[in-house]
């Protein structure tokens, strides 16, 4: 591999990486350029974050060696890493809720930025680059994408030779999305290295000109991913073929299950958003996609949804007629509905907490686990080994904590616990977000299952092309509105864009019929 | 003459209030970083004894003090090998710690019981001092006291005003993410143990060498458990602490007052209302949490363990 090309920026070889008994990396060899964009392919568990925090000094090896510029270098602390010009934008995102943006940010600045001339350059870097942030409001306040705002900002601040972005546009737009590609771009014309882990194939093949692919803690193959195809991609990385999520055939149009009728509730906090007249209706057999920049409303809608937030009158919300907009989750859930919230971990379940548990936790109201006041724990566990078999949840042990799962495999395991109960409504926030291609794909097949079932299926999601893939029609919230619904078939990328971007009107145009197609095959 | 009633009454809060301002302040620091020492008792009555034996050993009541602190830094010491380098839980830590702080008080100050010497200097600035009404309360203190003050205003700036206050705020907040940026985590809340360690021996030191010059078995008496409440109705914020602690002081003073004067209320009652201060206080800021955000630092009492 060394022969060919000059010396690399940064380079990793033989990387062994043992935790006890499980080997995370095994040998793996990884050499990145200066200008270039190298992507780090594999599946949840295929040792790609474990080779990251090697590289940012995070995790020592226990074999193998890093060099930079052709020397060996020992990145014994995150210190070590930042000072050869390494820097990271973390998945999950490295922030201090309590702080603010600009105290986040100085975490990691030299001593000597004082916090005036700090606040200068963020706001420089945000107009420079589209990355606004204001230093003042505490993290705890900021959506999911804001927070990686602030991760891609403090990245940048430091001036860094080598970036290593690990799934960074999970919870951008595609619009946002776009200009990150931007600034990508322009940071590897600069002469910057990027090393970029994603899910996302087809963005891997737009911006990057080699991919290592890694499986099961080894190197499996280099490309070039302009080579490829988003399928072949993926077949390299899971070693089998992807299925393709399977169209839903029967067509929707059954009676009205789901309604909201002209919901107003107040910014519950601070920095929330307001819902403003948010009328919907869902049929049977129907699924409707909610596109949308993160923090315009999202958490706000489906905790209504869920009954997490009361309505101020019972007739905002039907479920099958039902008027249940003063009624709570559980009252909700014994007419039918299930809910799967977007945080996997402290929302839809319990970290510390087993399989089992958490199964008990979302359906005690709607299956049998409990008699008298006691639990059977039996039942529950059942359950649990139903959901883990019909979903493949892969686990370690019998019945584990559910926090030692993998996104994926939790996520598999807290939407198959929801759609085992054979619910007539469906609402579900982010399905996929941070799921392997494989994993994100037998997702999307249950739900379109599901709807073709006879449930109606509501899908909060930022990710345009999972909604162009599975809903029937697409609404958009922006700023706590929601706009009509629009045919899938009968829009496009670029209105629904427009939409989230908070542009009314944007009438798809009559020739978007076959571009919708092109990106639905 | 009523001017120097209230005055009278005013330097008695302040004397009062200051063992609890430092021990406090030194388990405000601790707690930001993270860390819940319940010991705070344990440390101040050993920082006392101690305290008390070395300044009757050297007669020097500077070197005294500094013996309080020792005293208190070692035990803080433990707790942090304990529940910083080991991961043992926070709590049962903290409870052993003031157990064993009054049972080797009671060891150390064994011989030195019923002796009795001057109480810390205190300043004396010709015509400030004097001043009618307010001269002996602003100049005419112990160097404790001052030193209470100093240190409420120089730990109000630390933590808001220099870079390794903010890292340790940051520590306190999520000990995962700060170590993920390559903060120490262990490092920093160890030395934020020591310092409430050193704060409270030397609160305690103030007792044994200012407040009353004498050592007693366990004659803290609660004081570092209203420190630790103290803490927690300040909201974590320096001059809420020094403000509590007066309200405390007063409180003290108020009850003593009270009894003497023979008012209808019984003086237990009294001595405990500022426990039901704090029990308000601790609704209210729960209340305020719904808003989002925590009032305190969130990774309070957690144990960090980091992968490596």
């Amino acid at each position: 591999m060394s022969a060919s090309g000059p010396t690399p920026l940064f380079a990793a070889y033989g990387i062994v990486k043992r935790f006890g008994a499980f080997t995370a990396n095994d040998g793996v060899d990884l050499e990145i350029r200066a200008g270039e964009i190298h992507a780090l392919l594999g599946e949840n568990g295929a040792g790609k974050s474990t080779l990251m925090k090697i590289l940012y000094g995070l995790l020592e090896p226990s074999e193998g060696v890093v060099t930079h510029r052709g020397d060996i270098v020992r990145l014994g602390s995150p210190e070590a890493a930042r000072a050869l010009g390494i820097g990271m934008v973390f998945q999950h995102f490295s922030l201090c809720e309590n702080l603010t943006v600009a105290e986040n940010i100085a975490l990691v600045m030299p001593k000597s930025l004082n916090g005036r001339a700090l606040r200068e350059r963020i706001a420089r870097l945000g107009r420079e680059y589209g990355l606004h942030l204001d230093p003042e409001r505490p993290v705890w306040s900021l959506s999911a994408g804001e927070r990686q705002r602030i991760e891609i900002v403090r990245c940048l601040l430091q001036d860094p030779k080598l970036i290593i972005l690990d799934e960074p546009t999970s919870v951008l737009t595609p619009g946002e999305a776009e200009g990150l590609f931007a600034v990508l771009e322009r940071l590897r014309d600069e002469g910057r290295a990027l090393l970029y882990i994603s899910h996302r194939l087809d963005e891997v093949r737009r911006l990057c000109t080699r991919a290592t692919i890694l499986r099961a803690g080894r190197v499996v193959g280099a490309c070039n991913p302009q080579d490829e195809t988003a399928r072949s991609l993926a077949a390299m990385m899971v070693g089998t073929q992807v299925r393709a999520v399977t169209p839903k055939t029967a067509p929707a149009g059954g009676r009205e299950r789901l309604r909201l009728e002209k919901l107003d509730l107040p910014a519950p906090g601070l920095h929330a958003t307001p819902l403003r007249a948010i009328s919907l209706s869902v049929a049977g057999g129907e699924i409707l996609g909610i596109a949308g920049i993160a923090g315009n409303g999202q958490a706000e809608l489906f905790a209504a949804l869920s009954g997490e937030t009361l309505a101020p009158r019972p007739d905002a919300l039907r479920i099958d007629g039902a008027a249940v907009g003063r009624r709570g989750i559980n009252a909700r859930r014994r007419l039918g509905a299930a809910f799967v919230p977007e945080e996997r971990n402290g929302h839809a379940a319990a970290p510390s907490m087993r399989l089992s548990e958490n199964a008990l936790l979302a359906r005690h109201a709607t299956a049998p686990l409990a008699r008298f006041g006691l639990l059977r724990l039996g039942a529950a566990q059942e359950l649990a080994r139903r959901v883990i078999e019909t979903f493949e949840v892969r686990k370690a042990g019998p019945d584990p904590a559910a926090g030692t799962l993998s996104g994926g495999n939790l996520q598999k395991f807290v939407v198959g616990r929801e759609i085992l109960a054979e619910p007539g409504i469906l609402v579900i926030n982010q399905p996929t977000w941070g799921v392997d291609a494989a994993a994100a794909a037998q997702l999307r097949q249950a739900v379109i299952d599901l709807a073709a079932r006879g449930a109606a299926i509501l899908v909060i999601s930022q990710d345009l092309d999972e909604l162009f893939e599975i809903a029937d029609s697409i609404s958009v919230l922006h700023d706590g509105t929601l706009s009509p619904p629009v045919p899938t078939g009968r829009t496009n990328r670029a209105a629904i864009g427009l939409l989230m971007g908070g542009a009314s009107d944007a009438i798809p145009a009559p020739q978007s019929r076959s571009e919708a197609l092109a990106h639905a095959s | 003459m009523t001017l120097d009633i209230v005055q009278m009454v005013l330097v008695t809060v302040l004397t009062a209030a200051t063992p609890l301002i430092l021990a406090g302040i030194g388990e405000l620091v601790t707690e930001r970083a993270g860390v819940l020492n319940l010991g705070v008792e344990g440390m101040m009555v050993l920082g006392a004894a101690a305290g008390f034996a070395v300044a009757m050993q050297t007669g020097s009541t500077g070197l005294g003090a500094l013996g309080g602190a020792g005293a208190g830094v070692l035990l803080a010491a433990l707790f942090g090998v304990l529940t910083v380098g080991l991961a043992a839980n926070q709590v049962a830590s903290g409870l052993a710690l003031t157990i064993l702080g009054l049972g080797l008080s009671g060891l150390v100050g064994a011989s030195y019981v019923g002796m009795k010497r001057e109480p810390a200097p205190h300043l004396a600035l010709p015509g400030l001092t004097d001043l009618p009404g307010i001269g002996h309360l602003f100049f005419g203190q112990d160097a404790f006291v001052y030193a209470a003050l100093v240190l409420v205003v120089a730990v109000w700036w630390f933590l808001g005003r220099t870079r390794a206050g903010l890292t340790l705020r940051a520590v306190g907040d999520d000990h995962t993410a700060t170590h993920a940026l390559g903060v120490k985590v262990r490092k920093v809340r160890f030395l934020a143990v020591l310092f409430g360690g050193a704060c409270a021996g030397l609160a305690g030191a103030y007792l044994s060498l200012a407040y009353t010059p004498f050592w007693a078995p366990a004659m803290t008496a609660g004081r570092g458990w209203i420190a630790l409440a103290l803490v927690v109705f300040a909201s974590w914020r320096p001059f809420r602490v020094a403000a509590g602690a007066l309200l405390f002081g007063g409180a003290t003073v108020l009850q003593l007052h009270a009894q003497a004067a023979g008012l209808g209320l019984p003086g237990q009652l009294l001595s405990a209302m500022p426990y039901l201060a704090t029990i308000l206080a601790l609704v209210l800021l729960s209340l305020g949490r719904r808003r989002g955000g925590s009032p305190g630092p969130a990774a309070l009492g957690q144990v960090f363990t980091p992968s490596r």
